[in-house]
């Protein structure tokens, strides 16, 4: 029982991965009906802001220390921290370890800016083109900004911990009647979970409450007649851009305790995405949190040993690698249109 | 209509003719055109294949900065590096046979189609005289095969799993790099002398020829001195969330958690064990422990503080205090302002291995390196005394077991030598079940 609600929360903070980067792609595919291939560089792009921000703040003077040596014999450099120097040794370690947190801040305004600049810069262009010259050309936008993160930051993975506060494990096994430690839980991935239900949560009620909401989700339903009605729709979809990679830029940002990233972040996220989007409904919003949760959960369970031992007896080898595209072919068999698309999208 | 006569003098001038022509082809094959890429003019061309791009690009970054340093070295630029120190005295700085050295570059993408498109490349269109290289045992036993039927030498760079050396073996491929049984033979007494022998292991593995030989290695080496083994689950490499791996874990009854994985599979693997409190963790009445059997400084580096008192193996560290070791630092360091990886370490080696041969045989024919090298014995190339045993062409030498280190001075001081564990204790016969399955067959010269 407990290696299964283990599984359950892992597939929960899988799936808010997921779903946080669907909720981006279906905004996008829904308001401006492009579909976004470089979404997942704008989730690798946040996790970025965060080693920028942790570089940023360890900038540091140097010092020599003569009685040790470095590998050439050399004195030793001793690095102190600005943020030490200006504000004490306390406190500035303090700034550092929260860098995480602080890097949400610090990339949100980032991340708005560059979805406004690529929207503007380059997708708009392709509005009325085929959706294949889309995936191309943003397909070919992904690749640019991996290739440009490695080329500044390497290939190899950058640890951006989580502060210590948040660094342990949680028992929640206890408030559910467990023995102590029989489910003990990371911190930081039920803080990341929460923080997607924020962010979901945020994201429903500022289109479902607001005005510019309103105005936005009737141009989802019908962006001519809106236009008719005096609105610059376009504009207002621009900014919805730019909301969108914000929000996959701070999924980034909050993720990178649990997987350091590297210039392939958005890749690996990219396919598992689309695949979450179709199988939600495309331009469903509610349909992409649901299936982002539902095949976390499904591909967590699919790697438990006991389930791998069942479906390797039915010559269904690494279930743990196939199972969300096997649930991604059966939904598009059996209704094409995803849990909770609109009829008659993908049902032509 | 014609008529044929035959006379006994026709016959035996006849005879005569057709036994000279079948002769032929011996008669006139001369050393001097008889292997492939054989170097007519002043330059001799290397091919150095290793990943430009990928998750190992920044271990092929750094094997390239070895190469090229090695190059500058055997032209007679530079400090001369190792080859000061090498017991081998044949190399003067004049390049190779008196030919200047050049080099050829290859992006393996740590793909085994794309690594042999490219050392193929390099073999007929730059006329590479030897392929070198790699970041992944994959790779490294695709490309040896290419190398064998093409007929030039393959000298491998970063390869760990036994089947390069043992049932993939070739008599045109040579490891300097040590291997998954000598990680195992290494690592287990210094397990028992921390850990004790009654433990409990639960094994991760890549699921690739590297993690397969890597783990069984492992295995055998800990049930040796009364470890058990309570399970061994297999990881796609592609995994980057272990945490439906590691969770199992916590309450299997294992105390100890041995991650067969190398690069960023092993950074994220040991990035969510720690995530999950294991090290943490009492099991048993005795603290939980993690074992990484294979280490590297670049990925030490990227899991960050999370190695701090873990043990592992590696094949060098630069904080070795032999003299070829320091002239090696030193002179890498001086050019490139970091130390070497073990990855630039042992293809530097490779390239002055290979020189060295070519020079001591007299020539580049890949049967006359491959003689030179079989049985060779050698020092002052930063892992004492070795030989490249001839019976599987793998060198035996004394192999580190380090630790992650506790209080770190620099962000390239993350991995401490707690060990050197002399050659005697990690050597095996060719024939061992390990290494069974496979023979190296002939040198093929490419004639």
């Amino acid at each position: 029982m407990d290696a299964i609600l283990l599984q359950v929360l892992n597939g929960l903070d899988k799936g808010s991965a997921y779903a946080l980067i669907a909720l981006g792609l279906t905004l996008i595919f829904g308001t401006l009906g492009v579909v976004n291939f470089a979404h997942g560089a704008l989730f690798m792009i946040g996790a970025f802001c965060a080693v920028t921000l942790q570089k940023i703040l360890n900038i540091s003077t140097i010092s020599l220390d003569p009685t040790k040596t470095d590998f050439l014999g050399d004195p030793l450099k001793i690095k102190t921290p600005l943020v030490e120097t200006w504000f004490g040794e306390i406190a500035g370690q303090a700034i550092i370890d929260w860098t995480v947190p602080l890097a949400v801040l610090f990339s949100i305004p980032i991340m708005l800016v560059i979805g406004y600049v690529m929207e503007r810069g380059l997708i708009r262009h392709f509005y009325k083109r085929p959706h294949a010259d889309q995936i191309l050309v943003t397909f070919g936008l992904a690749i640019v900004a991996g290739e440009l993160v490695k080329a500044n930051f390497g290939a190899t993975e950058i640890q951006v911990p989580a502060p210590d506060l948040l660094a342990g494990v949680t028992d929640l096994g206890v408030y559910l009647g467990f023995d102590v430690g029989r489910v003990a839980y990371p911190t930081w991935r039920i803080t990341f979970f929460c923080f997607s239900l924020a962010v979901i949560g945020s994201i429903f009620a500022f289109l479902q409450f607001t005005t510019f909401g309103m105005v936005v989700r009737a141009g989802m339903a019908d962006r001519e007649t809106v236009g008719l009605l005096g609105i610059n729709i376009d504009r207002k979809f621009t900014i919805m851009f730019g909301i969108a990679a914000a929000v996959a830029g701070v999924a980034g940002v909050m993720y990178t305790p649990i997987k350091p990233p590297s210039y392939e972040l958005g890749m690996q996220f990219l396919v598992i995405s689309f695949v979450v989007v179709v199988v939600g409904g495309m331009g469903s919003l509610a349909g992409a949190v649901l299936a982002g949760f539902m095949l976390g959960i499904l591909e967590s369970f699919a790697s438990m040993n006991e389930v791998k031992s069942f479906f390797e007896m039915l010559y269904l080898p690494s279930i743990d690698q196939i199972i969300i595209y096997l649930v991604a072919i059966i939904v598009l068999l059996v209704r094409p249109r995803g849990l909770l698309g609109k009829a008659g999208v993908m049902e032509d | 209509m014609s008529k044929i006569e035959f006379t006994r003098r026709g016959i035996i001038k006849t005879s005569a003719a057709v036994g000279a022509g079948i002769a032929m082809p011996t008669l006139l094959t001369s050393p001097a055109a008889a292997y492939t890429n054989e170097p007519k003019g002043k330059t001799v061309t290397l091919g150095f294949n290793v990943p430009q791009t990928g998750a190992y690009a920044d271990e092929g970054a750094d094997e390239l900065r070895a190469y090229e340093l090695a190059v500058e070295h055997l032209n007679g630029g530079g400090d001369g590096g190792m080859m000061n120190t090498f017991s081998s005295k044949e190399l003067k700085g004049n390049g190779i046979l008196g030919k200047k050295v050049e080099f050829v570059t290859g992006d393996t993408q740590t793909k085994s189609d794309a690594a042999r498109a490219s050392a193929k490349s390099m073999i007929e269109k730059d006329n590479a005289v030897m392929i070198t290289g790699g970041s992944s045992s994959g790779v490294a036993i695709a490309v040896q095969g290419l190398c064998q039927e093409a007929g030039v030498i393959f000298m491998a760079g970063l390869t760990h799993s036994n089947d390069t050396t043992g049932k993939d073996k070739k008599a045109n491929g040579f490891r300097h790099f040590f291997n998954g049984y000598m990680s195992g033979a290494a690592l287990a007494p210094v397990l028992l002398e921390m850990y004790g022998p009654d433990r409990t292991a639960y094994h991760l593995t890549a699921d690739y020829t590297w993690g397969w030989t890597q783990q069984e290695s492992i295995q055998q080496a800990t049930e040796a001195i009364g470890w058990k083994t309570a399970k061994n689950v297999l990881t796609p490499l592609a995994t980057t969330d272990f945490s439906s791996y590691v969770a199992p874990v916590l309450n299997s009854g294992a105390d100890v958690l041995v991650l067969n994985h190398y690069g960023g599979n092993m950074i994220n693997s040991l990035t969510a064990a720690v995530q999950f409190g294991l090290r943490a963790k009492e099991v048993n009445g005795k603290n939980f422990e993690i074992v990484v059997p294979l280490y590297s400084r670049l990925m030490a580096k990227g899991a960050g503080e999370n190695v701090k008192g873990i043990f592992g193996s590696t094949n060098w560290h630069w904080s070795l205090q032999d003299e070829g070791s320091k002239a090696f630092v030193k002179s890498f360091g001086k050019k490139y302002g970091f130390p070497p990886s073990q990855a630039a370490h042992t293809v530097y080696c490779q390239t002055l291995l290979y020189a060295d041969a070519a020079e001591r045989a007299g020539t580049f024919n890949p049967c006359g390196i491959a003689e030179s090298l079989e049985g060779f014995k050698f020092d002052g190339l930063g892992n004492g005394a070795t030989e490249y045993r001839a019976g599987d062409h793998q060198c035996f030498k004394d192999v580190l077991v380090v630790k992650g280190k506790e209080n770190p001075t620099s962000e390239f001081d993350v991995l401490e030598v707690v060990k050197v564990t002399p050659r005697a204790q990690v050597e095996y016969p060719v024939d061992h079940a390990m290494f069974a399955g496979g023979e190296l067959g002939k040198c093929n010269s490419g004639a």
